[in-house]
């Protein structure tokens, strides 16, 4: 079932156009890969998801992303964003909080309130999804920049679920990490899909190969081809596709 | 080989030469100090903190009245350039190319270099004569308009490098701007503009000029915002420039105790600054 659809969405910045004209229907509970070279708009595609792409005042937006039968455009970006969570290139845990703290940082800092056994389950459950609990059940206090990075990832994987979020949008989630820890945070991205929707944005052909159900190769800005990963990394469409599965550019 | 040492000569001669010019700066207040330390430490006693000036001719005594109009006047300061440095210094932060920022920009960096005493008298005109008092109160918002650019500029440029992942983590789990900022950015920035804070604050306590004609200054003790008030800088002028032996003792000690604050000041924003320094 289709839980996000994207509707001819253009994106543009000033006066250069960096997403023309894509559509894809992301169904619920599977991992939906974007890839492409570097500068093919992917991650463009993604952060108009959660529209924060605004950070950006250039930043000009036409077409419609549907959650659940509602526009995100027509709907506030504050809440749109509790919606959909995001895991960034680079891990980001917030330097003052301590690893508890980071994990429940999208309550604290909304200044929502939960009780002190409520927000206990949360972290456990959260840490526990992102498969951290056990390296730092004894060490909650702790600073988030005391982990190693991989362990970071995790941090603001479980940082993202613990707002119980409909979509997850991982933007190359492991190119800042070594491959060790980058097989790791596979795995999870892989356990994950049994509860929540993930959107993974990377430029590692054999990553999405490896982890995703569907799959969307982008190029200059345009969608060429989306489909089931399996056909589309056996049998591509497109020439352009094949090209670039084949290592002849990107 | 003889080019070679005349290298190794030049060279060794430039690093002689580097090490002695260093030596040589930091020399001058090895011996501020030192000189403050020998006339100024045998004024210093429990009435000195705790009491008034005495009255001509009578020994003992002491400069309570300067102590707390300093701390007073410093208070009204800060309270006053605080919360505009930090507002400035953050809209400054967020906002690098906007006409408005590029114009306060320049504004702060103009303030910075206007003289002290134009600054006192500009806050005679302004709040002195509509008042028509001298008062604490002038006194610490002339105090606050030469904080005003040190407060704010540290503040841009630590809330500068807070590395732009840090906000939009924030904002991809639904956090509003004004908290982002708020609970965000500001305590991952916060050694950086309390130590600004503290520069700002040694930076002010010694000036004298902008007080002459704002707080003008107030032999006895007072409380008041309203009134006039002494503060150390002034006390020391005062006592210094006059012809009593005593009077002078006075000035030595009260100048020893106020560049021993700024000191203190300045080492406390030194160990801020290392001991909060937060890990990206």
């Amino acid at each position: 079932m289709d839980i996000l659809t994207i509707q001819n969405l253009c994106v543009s910045f000033l006066e250069n156009t960096v997403v023309r004209n894509v559509s894809m229907n992301i169904e619920e509970k599977k991992v939906t890969a974007v890839m492409g070279p570097s500068g093919c708009g992917k991650t463009t595609v993604l952060r108009a998801v959660n529209r924060l792409h605004e950070l950006s005042s250039h930043a000009r937006v036409t077409g419609k992303v549907i959650l659940g039968g509602a526009d995100l455009y027509a709907l506030d970006a504050i809440l749109v964003r509790r919606k959909i969570g995001m895991v960034f290139q680079r891990p980001n845990p917030f330097p003052t909080m301590g690893i508890y703290d980071n994990v429940v940082a999208g309550y604290l800092l909304n200044g929502l309130k939960l009780n002190k056994p409520e927000m206990d389950n949360l972290v456990e459950e959260s840490l526990r999804a992102a498969a951290l609990w056990d390296e730092v059940k004894d060490s909650l206090r702790k600073r988030g920049a005391w982990l190693s990075g991989g362990q970071q990832q995790r941090l603001c994987i479980a940082r993202a679920l613990a707002m119980h979020p409909e979509i997850l949008l991982l933007d190359e989630p492991t190119s800042a990490l070594d491959p060790k820890a980058a097989a790791s945070i596979e795995e999870l991205i892989v356990q994950l899909k049994k509860t929540v929707t993930i959107m993974l944005v990377t430029h590692n052909i054999a990553q999405a190969s490896r982890v995703s159900d569907f799959t969307a190769f982008m190029y200059l800005g345009e969608l060429v081809e989306f489909g089931a990963s399996e056909k589309m990394f056996t049998t591509p469409q497109d020439k352009r596709t094949e090209e670039y599965l084949t290592g002849k550019f990107g | 080989m003889h080019n070679l040492q005349i290298r190794q000569l030049i060279s060794k001669t430039f690093f002689g030469m580097v090490c002695l010019f260093s030596f040589l700066s930091a020399l001058p207040l090895v011996l501020i100090l030192g000189y403050l330390l020998a006339k100024g430490v045998s004024a210093l006693n429990w009435q000195f903190f705790c009491r008034m000036p005495q009255p001509l001719g009578e020994a003992g005594g002491g400069i309570a009245n300067a102590l707390l109009g300093s701390a007073l006047l410093l208070a009204v300061a800060f309270a006053l350039a605080v919360p505009l440095g930090l507002s400035l210094g953050i809209y400054l932060a967020e906002n690098k190319k906007s006409r408005l920022a590029d114009c306060a920009r320049l504004a702060v960096e103009i303030l910075q270099g206007v003289p002290s005493i134009v600054v006192g008298l500009v806050i005679y005109t302004w709040l002195v004569l509509p008042l028509k008092t001298f008062s604490a109160l002038s006194g610490g918002a002339a105090l606050a308009l030469l904080m005003l650019p040190v407060i704010v500029r540290s503040t841009e440029e630590t809330l500068r490098l807070i590395p732009l992942e840090l906000k939009e983590a924030a904002l991809a789990l639904g956090v509003p701007y004004y908290r982002t900022i708020l609970r965000v950015i500001v305590p991952s920035g916060l050694s950086g503009i309390v130590t600004g804070v503290l520069l700002s604050l040694a930076r002010v306590a010694g000036e004298t000029a902008p007080l002459l004609f704002t707080a003008f200054g107030n032999p006895f003790l007072s409380w008041r915002l309203d009134r006039p008030i002494e503060s150390v800088p002034h006390l020391i002028f005062y006592y210094a420039t006059s012809p009593y032996a005593e009077w002078h003792r006075l000035a030595w000690g009260a100048s020893f105790v106020l560049v021993l604050s700024v000191l203190c000041l300045n080492l406390a924003a030194k160990f801020l600054t290392r001991r909060w320094r937060v890990q990206f």
